[in-house]
């Protein structure tokens, strides 16, 4: 679209500066910076030293290592479960709201309602719903279900992380489903009468047209959903349990720890997710490149 | 591609109507269970509705200079602050990446993408501890810094799709005909980008309102916010309480879908989906 004659390179670089330069320094410094405090570098209380105590502490010490490995099991059975949940739900109410013929507008709207509410409100949300006194508990003492609060599965702060894995589905389903209705919406209209025509049942159609066409950005989008729920703080902050504890949460209790040698194993539990959730991230951008190019 | 059935309805369709309402339902429910608390007087175990009901809660928090009003007043100015800064920094930056190609592009593009979808807790721990140092730790000049960083980023994405169909040679007539650069900004660019600077701004306004970590971080529980306070009522506070936070923590989040709900662009939606 350049129409005007190309600009200088000091007319892009003066243009770009501002925007690029505080990103540097606010993202790029504060990431340099907890790298370093990773390394042991405090020279506040005279550390001066670069060494992988903290991450070797994290990984093997008495003190860390248990926190450590079951907080990734937990964080990894909570994050990919949610994100399995989520895509599979997507795919069906995507799949739901573009064959229906009336009301369209309408369940969109629903199916996006709670596209920008924050994951804090999700977590409050699912503490008001879930919770053994909570509005399914009584809807369910209303059908005769139950008759007590303790009847009630434990859904909120649960050893399982059910609450959480709730609260991540409900939050980020409508994510990956609009974007799998936008482009079954975007797909020729000819493909599922040609295969009607040709005698493929329901299944069929589905399995050999409809999925390979939203692999691509079904794929893409579950990725970032893994990626954001393996280092989101709020959710299992409100609806976890101290034992076991998601990585994120327990980054933050080493960072206010009152003992500023845990601040070390904070930074590089934190830069360890990070670096996780970044080659996660990466594979996003490769298939996102992919399935621009599909559609 | 879509089995129309226009006269007698089938058990088919009647199922698919009743698994989009249980879907409509489910993802309303905790507006519902928020509005049902936030005007409770007396709701005890088994009742599934509210026996009495009052406007309490809503006269005790927004009366004077309650807590609640400081925080909403807090967020407000933090989130307007941050929405100026953004789109000051970040106009001249999507302008350059919507209209023009040039070596390192895609280098810009990562930049701007990374503090987008990493997850803020390391970035936010590093800056805390020089915050700290430079004084600007506990006050809501260094909140509003810190969340530049996920802001600016959704900024540049946003306006950079409008100014990918944006048409330079406008500016060129005007400037033939006399128009100084200030004026070719007033009446010729900013006119044209005028709906794309809306939803920057109202995705700007957005994550800086709900972030709740950078918040707590740089904040050090000195700034205190509407996310802030509704995360220490969660776990202490009454359920009426809770609920008129969380529905005045929501209300400009579900505006703005009313806003955008025609054109979300795959950026938008992350951004959303990180909120």
């Amino acid at each position: 679209m350049s129409s005007e004659s190309n600009p200088s390179r000091w007319h892009i670089a003066i243009l770009l500066a501002p925007a690029v330069i505080v990103l540097l320094v606010l993202f790029g410094g504060g990431l340099i910076y907890s790298l370093l405090q990773s390394l042991g570098w405090q020279p506040l209380i005279g550390q001066t030293r670069l060494s992988l105590d903290a991450y070797t502490n994290l990984l093997f010490s008495p003190d860390y290592a248990e926190v450590f490995w079951s907080g990734l099991a937990f964080s990894l059975w909570v994050s990919g479960l949610s994100t399995v949940i989520s895509a599979i739900l997507a795919v069906a109410i995507a799949l739901l709201i573009y064959q229906t013929a009336r009301g369209i507008r309408l369940w969109t709207f629903l199916f996006q309602f709670n596209l920008p509410v924050p994951h804090l409100v999700a977590a409050v949300g699912m503490l008001f719903l879930l919770s053994q006194s909570g509005l399914i508990s009584r809807g369910t003492v209303a059908l005769g279900l139950t008759s007590t609060p303790a009847d009630f599965p434990i859904l909120v702060r649960d050893t399982a992380g059910l609450g959480i894995i709730i609260a991540y589905v409900w939050k980020e389903t409508p994510f990956i489903g609009v974007i799998v209705l936008g482009v079954l919406r975007s797909m020729s209209d000819s493909y599922d009468p040609a295969a009607r025509n040709l005698g493929a049942n329901g299944w069929q159609r589905f399995r050999y047209i409809l999925l390979p066409l939203i692999t691509p950005s079904l794929l893409s989008s579950s990725l970032i959903v893994f990626a954001f729920t393996f280092g989101a703080y709020e959710i299992p902050a409100l609806l976890g349990v101290r034992f076991p504890r998601g990585l994120p949460v327990t980054a933050l209790r080493l960072f206010t720890d009152a003992d500023l040698n845990a601040r070390s194993e904070a930074m590089a539990l934190s830069l360890l997710i990070t670096l996780m959730t970044s080659l996660v991230i990466v594979v996003y951008l490769w298939l996102r490149g992919i399935a621009e190019r599909l559609t | 591609m879509v089995e129309r059935h226009r006269g007698t309805p089938d058990i088919k369709s009647i199922l698919r109507y009743l698994l989009l309402g249980i879907m409509g339902l489910a993802f309303t429910a905790p507006m519902i269970a928020f509005l049902l608390n936030a005007f409770a007087r007396q709701w005890f175990f088994p009742q599934l509705l509210p026996q009495t009901w009052t406007l309490e809660a809503w006269e005790r928090l927004l009366s004077g200079r309650s807590e609640f009003v400081q925080a909403l007043g807090n967020s407000a100015l933090i989130a307007s602050v941050v929405t100026l800064v953004a789109l000051i920094l970040g106009l001249p930056a999507a302008r350059v990446m919507g209209l023009y190609r040039f070596r390192g592009k895609r280098v810009i593009e990562f930049l701007l993408l990374l503090p987008a979808v990493v997850p803020p807790l390391a970035v936010s721990m590093g800056l805390t501890v020089n915050f700290l140092r430079w004084g600007l730790a506990g006050t809501w000049v260094g909140v509003a810094l810190v969340h530049l960083v996920p802001v600016l980023p959704y900024v540049v994405l946003i306006l950079s799709g409008t100014f990918a169909s944006y048409d330079v040679s406008h500016e060129a007539q005007a400037r033939s005909l006399g128009a100084k650069p200030l004026a070719v900004f007033r009446y010729i660019t900013l006119p044209m980008i005028f709906p794309g600077v809306v939803v920057a701004g109202l995705f700007a306004f957005l994550i800086s309102w709900s972030q709740y970590l950078l918040t707590l971080l740089v904040g050090g529980g000195r700034v205190m916010t509407l996310p802030i306070l509704l995360f220490s009522s969660a776990s202490g506070s009454n359920n009426t309480t809770i609920a008129v936070q969380a529905l005045m923590f929501t209300a400009p989040t579900l505006l703005l879908l009313l806003f955008t709900s025609r054109v979300l662009s795959r950026n938008a939606l992350t951004g959303l989906a990180r909120l």
